[in-house]
């Protein structure tokens, strides 16, 4: 198995020449057959799973496909980008895995168990999986050798001893399920007693469940666990560090804990300075420690599409004139400033017609004028000249609200009830009306000029309208784009589109067995993107009732789904502390950004795709440059679960909503600037964070026990928050 | 310590026996003792599966809280049939049982009758969602308005007061963002250490709701409608957003106070001091930076010569009083060793007391103030010129008549000083003699002799019912802990013996009528009542406040009550330590055997010092039968 792996793929080039200190010749050849059977067993082992589950046609394809390409390109949904990327690059270095372990161990005791399934692999058999745990070492000795390898961390440069602790988490997870796995269960106890306190605060969370955790059958149906095995913990050290490490493993002929790097870890290995303790302590966190680095490298178009609709106003411009006054005078500077705008193609923008977009319909056109008016009269913001804030407390909510949505001409507000309710308000004076049962609709003149008025219910004019259909708490309600359809996804596991016209469910689409924590309509309609508990985000378009992507590869459930403002992208962010964003043309997974030490709830793109801001149970805000793959800048200030980031319609402002009740405003101006992302850093990807958050925070307002769930800024930059009231 | 907390995590199981509990509710007796651990480590850990799974439930709910129904959405992730019945947004109240060496929890499900089920009216149908907007922030700007927090604490606004030089909180400098900016603005210039000692501006701009709502109290807080008024003052000493307005407030108090003097306008004064405490009262606001303003106006109240245009008729040593115990309240609360509050108040009483042509108003205004500054004032200042004062009055009463105001004025200090005696009480040792005291005291010994008795028989009679009732008084420590038998009453059964706590200082009685304030709001309530076999019982309701400088009160009500009632009722909110909640009631009724045992230890309780007290009141309870009466019935 591949276990090491030096360098990301670009720094292949320099390193052929270059004389390897472990890569002999002698050992070169030998890797590579070693490499076959191994490859052949994991195949082996899927193609049993797959049969004993009856997908013939997958045994098939997969049959098929081992025996074109030794590449094996597992299972249907399988994390193709980073899986196949590691898995090329890796092949050249499982040379250097089988070099070692044979140094190390003597050849005899070379990866003795089962190979386990490839790490992209999503359904691990669980009992190949369990039983690379299956073996045998004195149950006492581990506490000594744990104990042996601290106290050589501790001894060794300061500068190596910050990469060199990143090992103490995995290694003491491996040695404690290992124990657990042999029945070792006093052992374990104690091995987890006395060595817990030594792992870094932001495991706690993970750490306890491990210790709920103290028996062989517990490990079975246990996902934190399955994550953990199937999932190599990536950890980034520099050579020195590493090479610093060897030695000492070897010098001891300490095989127990060489054998869990071998095997469980996976040793991102970079050339250049050492990384220091707040650079470490910035990129961890996450269920699987950091993202690799050739996980980033793909290319991420992530500009902003061209104004479809540039010239197609022009030419309506006189029929739209008519229906509303004032709309000529209006039409020259917008002209102007659209112009400017998409004077040149963004060269980072994606293709056009990249994925397809809906057409456009008059309504819409109708719609971006109206847009283009609004944000002639829109406030420049900055540090002197904050927006304004509109609260919405949702009173008597004794259901518990769990989501809101606004549209994004701020008229409606939907939100999503525990009690499986999903209500809409009109906050404009404008009533919410239904249109007219079929029978009244015939009688209807269909050729007069107020067609589209006259089909609306007067009768059933009211502020409030409620959905009923779920079965479960709501926990995501997005609007369209258009204002014609509302989604919802819930507990049931089901997402529904309801029509805001009629008020009535049109779809239920069932895909997710598991709750559906959010989901989110593309800004260009027709496609939306959902996640939940099934750790799957799926792809779906409103006239297909089965997804059309899967996004596979989080390790615990899907806590936020967003879109990229170009539609290209989809991010994701979970439960494992990491962000995911997603190709959605090929399903691939572009980035992930480690960073978090919590869950995160929250995701937000600024308005000229770059950026990514992320918020989580940590309190934190994390900001991303997507472009790069890099973290930019924390923003420490909240005291609790961040729910709701939005960056204000010119993205000057972050806006942070969280369940401390406060809507904390930031500069995002300062904070993106305030980075400097020179090649070098962009290379190694190690960012020195400036702790400048006191100076990024513009203001702080705190409500009334009620805690902030959702932000929005209108078209013309006010800012819109919402949450209930909560009166104990 | 996290360390050990961390251990817990590991270990913590079931216990076996929970198992046993279990398995025979289902039927299984004699189960296994090694089955029993088996079972219990795996349950536990199920359980703490399910429970990791619920937090998630929680967290997507937006909740802090987790519900019975997150653990049945847990339970339908693992394909578990959720359980049913367990539906409450609060907590579930759980049961607790324990006999025959078992302990067991369980939850308590009441047999209903269905036809109450059905006779009963409906419940109110709870109000539909509704949405409601506010103004967060407007610029930049929060708002002062009921639908926002108060914009700053009163830990704050006393941070601010007392060490304005302390840097900027990071929640306060986001008072404003006009404030903010000023800081960003001028950091560029001015660097380190001067920026620091920058003290944060605070602008004090009025919203026009903040101004009609400034018109409105002020209007009804003098006005002529005591409904309203009633309501302005509410609003004031409770509505939360008042501290931009405090300064205005304070303006219009003193300011009030100041042309109020002059024209002897009784009513108005009056009304301003209730503004004042009602100020005083609000939980979020903190005076101390408007002292300089509010003080002035209060003294004047306590010692001006003429408060009201008929000196002879108007009762203007109420609001002497009233104002008094409002000085009291705020050299309590806000006397620190910077400003000197409290001595300064005493010297000024002091001067103008010791001065020969002040006037009886004055002169009463000026003992009132420093008799509400506690016991030990009085003890230093008010007792030695008891004498004095005694010579003075008799002058007035005895002498030819001066004025009729004058003899009135006389009347006055005269009850005033006989206040006294609860603390002469407490200093003198028992036997009072009337001689003795005239030689101490002069014209007002003898009255003051009557008056100690009288408080001492009081105080007696306190520790008598406290005897009896095994509260022991602990002096001088500041507790009283009120201890109790076995199992004494049926609803007090579980609890265990709190303590409460009182100001080493305390005068278990004065003699004093209840007064129109209340006092302080942490005050601690006792009503003792006090049975003799089957006759009428006297009922005594002792407020005892926190506060060292008033004096609690005591009113004594008389009662009849059956003898076969419970015997000891402690009501008390939680069983926690006094002081945590506003206002903790003790009823505590006692039944002594007969009522000749009763005047008999009311000798022996006359002691004076708290130590003789206290140890009476053991010997009493050694030998009293009266504690056999606690048994329950």
């Amino acid at each position: 198995m591949a276990a090491v792996q030096d360098g990301g793929s670009e720094l292949e080039g320099e390193k052929e020449p270059k004389p390897e200190l472990m890569n002999d010749g002698s050992t070169a050849p030998a890797a590579a057959p070693s490499s076959r059977p191994e490859d052949q067993q994991t195949l082996l082992a899927v193609l049993q799973f797959l049969k004993r589950n009856k997908l013939i046609e997958s045994v098939d394809a997969l049959r098929r496909e081992a025996g074109l390409a030794d590449e094996p390109e597992e299972a249907p949904g399988s994390e193709a980008a980073g899986g196949a990327g590691g898995a090329a690059a890796g092949s050249g270095e499982l040379g250097d895995a089988g070099a070692l372990l044979s140094r190390v161990s003597g050849g005899s005791q070379s990866a003795a168990a089962p190979a386990p399934a490839k790490g992209g692999d999503d359904q691990p058999d669980v009992s190949v999986v369990l039983s690379a745990y299956s073996q045998q070492g004195d149950p006492s000795l581990y506490q000594v050798y744990y104990s042996g390898l601290k106290k050589f961390i501790e001894s060794v440069l300061d500068c190596h001893r910050a990469e060199l602790s990143q090992l103490f988490y995995p290694l003491f997870v491996h040695m404690y399920l290992e124990l657990v796995y042999n029945n070792h269960e006093s052992e374990a106890k104690s091995f987890f007693e006395k060595f817990n306190g030594d792992q870094e605060c932001y495991y706690q969370d993970d750490l306890r469940v491990l210790s709920g955790l103290t028996k062989k059958e517990h490990m079975k149906g246990n996902e934190t666990l399955l994550d953990f095995r199937t999932s190599r913990f990536v950890l980034r050290i520099s050579r020195d560090s590493y090479q610093l490490l060897k030695r000492h493993l070897q010098e001891r002929q300490n095989n127990q804990i060489w054998n869990i790097i071998q095997e469980h870890l996976y040793i991102d290995i970079f050339d250049g300075m050492p990384r220091s303790k707040s650079q470490i302590d910035s990129m961890s966190g996450s269920l699987a420690g950091e993202a690799k680095r050739e996980d980033n490298k793909t290319k991420v178009y992530y500009g902003l599409l061209k104004e479809p609709e540039i010239e197609v106003p022009l030419d309506d411009e006189d029929e739209e004139a008519e229906n509303e006054e004032g709309k000529p005078k209006k039409k020259k500077p917008k002209k102007d400033s659209m112009g400017s705008k998409s004077k040149k193609q963004d060269p980072n923008a994606p293709q056009q017609n990249r994925i397809p977009l809906p057409e456009l319909k008059d309504s819409d056109k109708l719609d971006k004028i109206m847009y283009m008016k609004e944000a002639t009269k829109r406030i420049r913001l900055g540090p002197e000249s904050l927006p304004s804030i509109c609260f919405y407390t949702f009173l008597n909510a004794y259901q518990g609200l769990t989501a809101v949505d606004f549209t994004d001409d701020s008229s409606l507000l939907a939100g999503g009830f525990a009690d499986s309710t999903v209500r809409v308000w009109s906050v404009t004076p404008k009533k919410l009306r239904k249109v007219k049962s079929a029978a009244d609709l015939g009688m209807i003149d269909k050729e007069s000029d107020d067609v589209l008025e006259r089909i609306m219910d007067e009768k059933t004019a009211s502020e409030c309208k409620i959905l009923y259909g779920h079965s479960g708490p709501v926990y995501g309600v997005s609007f369209s784009p258009d204002r014609n359809y509302l989604l919802s996804s819930s507990e049931d596991g089901t997402i529904r589109l309801w029509s805001l016209q009629t008020f009535t469910c049109l779809v239920a689409y069932k895909g997710h067995n598991y709750p559906v924590w959010d989901t989110q309509f593309s800004p260009y309609g027709y496609y939306f993107v959902s996640g939940g508990h099934d750790r799957v985000a799926r792809l779906w378009a409103t006239d297909h009732y089965q997804p059309l992507r899967m996004f596979a590869g989080h390790l615990a459930d899907i806590t936020c789904t967003r879109f990229h403002p170009n539609s290209n992208y989809v991010a994701t962010g979970s439960a494992d502390r990491t962000i995911r964003l997603w190709d959605v043309l090929n399903g691939h997974c572009v980035r992930v950004l480690t960073g978090h030490k919590g869950p995160i709830h929250t995701l937000a793109f600024s308005p000229n795709g770059k950026y990514l801001a992320s918020g989580s149970t940590d309190g934190r805000v994390l900001l991303w440059d997507i472009g790069h793959g890099l973290m930019i800048g924390e923003l420490k200030g909240h005291t609790d679960t961040i729910y709701a980031l939005r960056f204000s319609r010119d993205g000057e402002i972050l806006a942070s909503g969280s369940m401390d009740n406060t809507v904390r405003l930031w500069d995002a101006i300062r904070a993106f600037d305030d980075v400097e992302t020179d090649d070098f850093t962009a290379a190694t990807g190690h960012v020195h964070l400036p702790d400048n958050s006191q100076e990024l925070l513009l203001g702080t307002y705190l409500s009334k026990s009620t805690p902030v769930i959702h932000l929005h800024f209108t078209r013309r930059n006010l800012l819109l928050s919402a949450g209930a009231y909560n009166s104990q | 310590m996290a360390e050990e907390r961390r251990q817990k995590q590991c270990s913590v199981v079931l216990p076996s026996e929970s198992m046993k509990a279990m398995a025979e509710s289902m039927g299984v007796g004699q189960l296994q003792e090694d089955s029993c651990v088996a079972l219990s480590e795996e349950v536990s850990y199920r359980i703490k599966e399910i429970a990791q799974d619920a937090l998630k439930f929680m967290h997507h709910g937006k909740r802090r809280k987790l519900t019975t129904s997150d653990i049945d959405y847990a339970l339908k992730l693992k394909n578990v049939e959720p359980l049913y019945g367990f539906q409450s947004q609060d907590f579930i109240p759980f049961r607790f049982a324990s006999g025959g060496g078992r302990e067991l929890h369980f939850y308590e499900e009441k047999e209903v009758d269905l036809s109450d089920i059905i006779s009963t009216p409906l419940p109110r149908v709870p109000l539909d969602v509704s949405l409601k907007a506010h103004w967060l922030s407007i610029d930049g700007v929060q708002p002062s308005i009921p639908e926002n927090p108060p914009p700053a604490t009163k830990e704050q606004q006393k941070a601010e007061s007392t060490e304005p030089l302390k840097a900027v909180k990071p929640g306060q400098e986001e008072d404003g963002s006009i404030q903010g900016k000023g800081q960003s603005g001028t950091s560029a210039e001015v660097k380190g250490k001067e920026k620091l000692r920058m003290k944060p501006r605070s602008t004090h701009e009025l919203s026009v709701e903040q101004q009609l709502y400034y018109k409105e109290i002020t209007e009804a807080c003098v006005g002529s409608c005591e409904a309203k008024r009633a309501e302005a003052l509410q609003s004031i000493a409770t509505d939360p957003g008042l501290y931009q307005m405090l300064p205005r407030f304070s303006t219009f108090i003193s300011e009030g106070v100041r042309v109020n003097v002059v024209q002897n306008n009784l009513a108005l004064l009056i009304y301003l001091m209730r503004m004042m405490k009602a100020l005083m009262d609000n939980p979020t606001l903190y005076l101390e930076k408007y002292l300089h303003e509010l003080l002035p106006a209060v003294v004047t109240c306590i010692v001006s010569k003429q408060l009201c245009l008929r000196p002879d008729v108007d009762n203007h040593w109420a609001l002497r009083d009233f104002a008094a115990r409002l000085m009291a309240q705020s050299c309590k609360t806000f006397s620190t060793t910077t400003n000197n509050i409290q001595s300064r108040i005493t010297k000024t009483f002091t001067k103008s007391w010791l001065d020969d042509k002040t006037q009886w108003t004055t002169r009463y205004g000026c003992i009132a103030g420093l008799s509400e500054l506690g016991p030990d004032v009085i003890k230093t200042l008010i007792i030695p010129r008891l004498t004095v004062e005694g010579v003075r009055i008799k002058a007035v009463m005895e002498g030819p008549v001066v004025s009729n105001i004058d003899k009135i004025g006389a009347d006055h200090v005269q009850s005033l000083l006989l206040h006294c005696a609860s603390v002469i009480a407490k200093i003198r040792p028992a036997p009072d003699v009337v001689d003795q005291y005239r030689t101490d005291y002069g014209y007002l010994g003898q009255m003051l002799c009557s008056h100690v008795v009288k408080a001492r028989t009081q105080a007696a009679l306190q520790a008598q019912t406290v005897n009896r009732t095994t509260l022991t008084i602990t002096q001088p420590r500041p507790s009283l802990s009120v201890s109790q038998s076995g199992g004494v009453g049926s609803s007090g059964g579980s609890r265990t013996p709190s303590i409460i706590k009182v100001p080493s200082s305390l005068t278990l009685m004065s003699t004093r009528p209840a007064t129109p304030t209340q006092p302080s709001p942490p005050a601690t309530k006792y009503i003792v009542m006090a049975t003799s076999a089957g006759a009428a019982s006297t009922q005594q309701v002792i407020t005892l406040s926190s506060s060292q400088s008033s004096s609690p009160v005591t009113s004594t009500v008389t009662s009849v009550s059956t003898p076969l009632q419970p015997l000891v009722k402690l009501e008390s909110g939680g069983g926690a330590v006094a002081g945590s909640r506003p206002m903790q009631k003790y009823i505590v009724v006692s039944l002594p055997s007969s009522s000749s045992s009763s005047l008999e230890h009311k000798g022996g309780a006359t002691a004076t010092s708290p130590i003789a007290i206290e140890t009476t009141v053991k010997s009493e309870r050694s030998e009293s039968p009266a504690t056999h009466t606690h048994s329950p019935h």
